[in-house]
């Protein structure tokens, strides 16, 4: 097959960090070529270099063995490179059509917009390719996965040949994510050729012709997924061998630690998202709870932290009920929670590492002595949380911006590990992390459990759910449809709950729909 | 898991790194090369705004080198006269010493220290009110009420000033923090509209600061007016004054110490307290400060009484320390300069003092350059608005100079309006 891209040698620098290093790529016509690596590996650099973001110090780029120059995006689209982000570019309050011609209108007459020509143009890409998106639905109404079927439609509607996908599965449900993997098949069928840039090693070995795993800039190897395993790449990426199964004794359930009854809990826009939900949290055992993303999840562990207020229901956190307690109270009784959102609710991003660590116990002894801060006690205990959670700084002066994804979580991660706690409140704790961090949080969390802590881990990454819980509570729609034993959950079951479907029926359509993806896996 | 070296580090050590850093001078060079800029740009302004310089432009091919000549003395007697106005004349400040040296006069001495002395004057108020400022900036608050707020602690001190009579030591105190008071309470009510409904302080303040000056004019013409046909309150007593370091004419007085005293605890406050960990924490992030535990609301309306403390506290330095009375128009501006001289010191204590420190000298030469160069007092405002366009559009000064941006880099001043 003739090659359509070819990378030769690409080296990028930013100060201090050598973020390319000589990387050759080369892209066959209907290929997937997976480019895998951890955070920090390079992957994002070198697309954005090729899609004319970023100018590199050295290299060639060869298209069709035409040596070319992409300064711009605009340069990339004409030599037929189209981008899909993964976070959409997309204008909620228009329609298909509208966010499809953003920037390439086409005219009638020069001054009117012809969106019939357009959303006939969508509608032929859209049969050609599988895709079955209707030009004229408003952005705002449509599913997670159908608007990444509208990006796809964007960058095909710019005559691409070359797709890069960056990290395309993050924001997908498992029946979504084979949704796409069809139509990625579809699209190499027709002749084009696909980037897909990831972390995860399922998702690689399910899609990829080729695997290109970075590490540190470079290029650690080009393998082809038949050659190897998950375990294998997985240490290619980190450099050191990794265990993808988080090791845990039985649960030696204690005494309830968090007992939530008929709880309500509105959103921010007022909307009532949390509608009666209960369950109960023991200690020394890890509640996993599944869903996708937006289905109350939040606004569930906003409610369990003191930062929304309930509408009705009861929360009991180690046998006192929690009624109009501020964060503060509940902190003290011992709760520690690892948020969603590390950059808005976990970090004070412009603040150094030491306070950060401190963060939730400042003002206590032996961190204050009345209201004075006892600076030296608090860069002493950075330092030695530092060493204990691996964190990777310089040192813990440096403001927490200036982390890694990853190394920002395992300070959140070592400060409410840091004090005496019984109910740990996990939300999406590993989310945009590397392989080698997440290993290090989950063993972390499972070894709290030992410890006895009660743990509720809220996570949309059905993987995670599995590894760590010992009973699943699926979230959907404001409730909560079941709360199975981990050891009866499959991904299939889990995945039908996670849509909608109810028990009974999941349950028969869980096998039909195992052989199913099977397939895709 | 590997056992990867964290190094442990000391404070010291760090400082010592951080001066080899490219980010530690440019926090220091970036406002000065803004005021140098300033400086530049108003030196255009005076130039093509004097009419004898535009005669000689009119002839320049007939005689180049006198437009050129004509260009650069103008220059050059506006900002002497400015120096010499804000600093005094070294010349002078010479003779001063020869005379005390050779007949044990000091008064020659002590007029040559007069410039000077009424800048740091100048610039006690400034550095109050832009301490009320830089707190609010530093909790995420954009106080514009410095200026109602300032008026208010005037006319508070003011009242306690003439209307009790008690000892020194017990009257100078009561009338200081009374002004403080004044400005607390005035700044209180945004602040607890802020906290409870969200209601916008910006907005807010500035309604507070015409409430303030409708209401002075009410007071000053009505309770608060003393015996007589103008507009002004009574004299203070003695005991209400801040005592004065030297024979008149020089009027430097305790209110500088108690601004420089307000700095300090400002600094200490904002950086060693958990008060101050709050403060900037809110002031950052109030979604992790909420989530850490930390009363949000309740630091809204402390900051915003404390920033109105300050800048009441800066009112009643300029009634006890300059004025002795409060007659209308008293304010003159600093509540509204004080933004920009926050601005300008980065929101930091150490800066605002320098930046009002500038803001005195500048204000307190134009005075000299317009009587001595003829240079309209008003060219000041504009190389001052021009320094505060310089610092906030540290893009022009990075072009100009060819300095690279920061990558961290990032200066929080409001979140903006609503949310």
């Amino acid at each position: 097959m003739p090659t359509v891209l070819e990378l030769q040698g690409i080296t990028k620098s930013f100060p201090g960090v050598l973020a390319n290093d000589h990387i050759d790529l080369t892209l066959e016509q209907g290929e997937v070529h997976a480019l895998l690596g951890e955070n920090g590996a390079g992957k994002t650099t070198l697309m954005n270099i090729l899609y004319g973001l970023y100018k590199p110090d050295e290299g060639k780029i060869k298209i069709k063995g035409q040596e070319v120059e992409i300064h711009s995006p605009n340069d990339a689209i004409r030599q037929g490179i189209g981008m899909v982000h993964q976070h959409f570019m997309l204008v909620p309050v228009m329609t298909v059509t509208e966010n499809v011609m953003l920037g390439v209108e086409t005219t009638r007459a020069g001054l009117f917009l012809d969106r019939a020509a357009v959303a006939g143009k969508i509608r032929e890409i859209s049969e050609r390719y599988g895709l079955q998106v209707d030009p004229d639905a408003y952005i705002k109404d449509l599913p997670v996965g159908t608007q990444q079927r509208v990006e796809i439609i964007k960058v095909l509607y710019r005559e691409a040949d070359i797709l890069i996908l960056d990290e395309p599965t993050a924001v997908l449900t498992p029946q979504e994510v084979e949704g796409l993997f069809k139509i990625i098949k579809t699209l190499v069928e027709k002749g084009k050729s696909i980037i897909f840039i990831t972390h995860k090693l399922k998702e690689v070995l399910a899609i990829a012709d080729r695997i290109t795993v970075l590490r540190g800039g470079r290029v650690v190897g080009t393998v082809k997924p038949q050659e190897v395993t998950q375990e294998r790449l997985a240490s290619m990426m980190v450099g050191r061998d990794v265990s993808l199964v988080v090791k845990k004794q039985p649960a030696k359930p204690g005494e309830v630690v968090l007992e939530v009854k008929d709880l309500h809990v509105r959103d921010e826009r007022h909307n009532l998202s949390v509608r009666g939900v209960s369950f109960e949290v023991r200690a020394g055992e890890v509640l996993g709870v599944a869903g996708v993303q937006g289905n109350g999840q939040t606004e569930l562990v906003y409610a369990l932290t003191g930062l929304t207020p309930i509408v009705s229901g009861e929360i009991k956190i180690a046998g006192q009920t929690i009624h109009k307690t501020s964060p503060r109270q509940i902190l003290e009784r011992g709760v520690a929670h690892i948020p969603e959102d590390r950059q808005k609710h976990g970090l004070v991003l412009s603040f150094p590492i030491h306070d950060n660590m401190v963060l939730c116990t400042y003002y206590l002894p032996p961190f204050a002595n009345g209201m004075v801060l006892q600076e030296k006690v608090i860069v002493e205990n950075a330092n030695r949380l530092a060493q204990e959670f691996d964190v990777r700084a310089p040192s813990v002066f440096i403001p927490a911006s200036s982390l890694s994804g990853g190394n920002q979580q395992k300070v959140i991660v070592a400060r409410e590990f840091s004090r005496p706690i019984k109910l740990l409140i996990a939300s999406q704790p590993t989310r945009g992390l590397d392989v080698g961090s997440i290993e290090y949080i989950h063993n972390r969390i499972i070894q709290k459990r030992a410890e006895g802590t009660g743990v509720l881990l809220v996570s949309s990454e059905l993987d995670e759910i599995m590894a760590l819980s010992d009973r699943i509570a699926v979230m959907y729609k404001g409730q909560i449809v079941a709360i199975i034993p981990a050891s009866r959950a499959s991904k299939e079951y889990l995945g039908l709950l996670m849509a909608g479907i109810r028990p009974s029926e999941a349950a028969e359509q869980a096998v039909q729909a195992a052989e199913e993806v099977e397939r895709v896996f | 898991m590997s056992a990867k070296e964290t190094k442990i580090t000391t404070r010291k050590e760090e400082n010592k790194k951080e001066k080899g850093r490219p980010g530690t001078w440019q926090v220091i060079a970036m406002p000065l090369l803004a005021v140098l800029t300033g400086l530049l740009v108003g030196a255009i302004v005076i130039v093509v705004t004097d009419a004898h310089v535009i005669a000689a432009y009119r002839n320049f091919f007939r005689d180049p080198l006198g437009a050129l000549g004509l260009t650069f003395q103008t220059i050059f007697v506006a900002y002497g006269a400015l120096f010499s106005g804000a600093l005094g004349s070294p010349e002078r400040i010479f003779l001063g010493f020869r005379q005390l040296f050779t007949t044990g006069e000091a008064e020659g001495l002590v007029r040559a220290f007069w410039p000077l002395s009424e800048s740091l004057v100048a610039a006690t108020p400034y550095m109050l009110a832009g301490l009320a400022v830089a707190i609010g900036f530093k909790a995420g608050l954009f106080n514009i009420g410095a200026e109602g707020q300032f008026l208010m602690g005037a006319l508070g001190s003011a009242w306690i000033g003439y209307t009790f009579h008690l000892p020194w030591y017990l009257h100078l105190p009561l009338a200081l923090l009374g002004g403080a008071l004044a400005g607390a309470l005035w700044a209180a009510l945004p602040g607890y509209l802020k906290a409870t409904t969200g209601a916008h302080e910006v907005v807010n303040t500035i309604m507070m600061n015409w409430i303030s000056f409708r209401l002075s004019d009410w007071l000053l013409n009505g309770p608060m007016k003393a015996t007589g046909y103008r507009p002004i309150t009574p004299v203070i007593d003695d005991t209400a004054t801040l005592p004065r370091f030297f024979p008149d004419p020089i009027r430097l007085n305790l209110g500088f110490i108690v601004a420089l005293l307000a700095a300090l605890l400002v600094y200490w406050l904002l950086f060693k307290t958990t008060f101050g960990f709050e403060v900037r924490a809110v002031g950052t992030n109030p979604d992790a400060s909420k989530y850490a535990g930390i009363n949000v609301p309740r630091n809204v309306v402390l900051v915003m009484m404390l920033s109105g403390a300050l800048a009441g506290l800066g009112g009643a330095t300029q009634v006890l320390g300059v004025d002795h009375w409060v007659g209308q128009g008293f304010s003159a501006g600093y509540g509204f300069d004080s933004i920009a001289i926050a601005l300008l010191g980065k929101s930091h204590p150490v800066g605002v003092v320098l930046s009002a420190l500038l803001w005195g000298a500048l204000r307190n030469g134009a005075t000299r350059m317009q009587s001595m160069a003829g240079i309209p007092i008003d060219i000041i405002s504009i190389i001052q608005g021009l320094v505060i366009v310089f610092i906030a559009a540290p893009v022009i000064i990075r072009w100009i100079y060819r300095i690279r941006a920061l990558e961290t880099e990032k200066v929080v001043l409001t979140r903006g309006w609503g949310k």
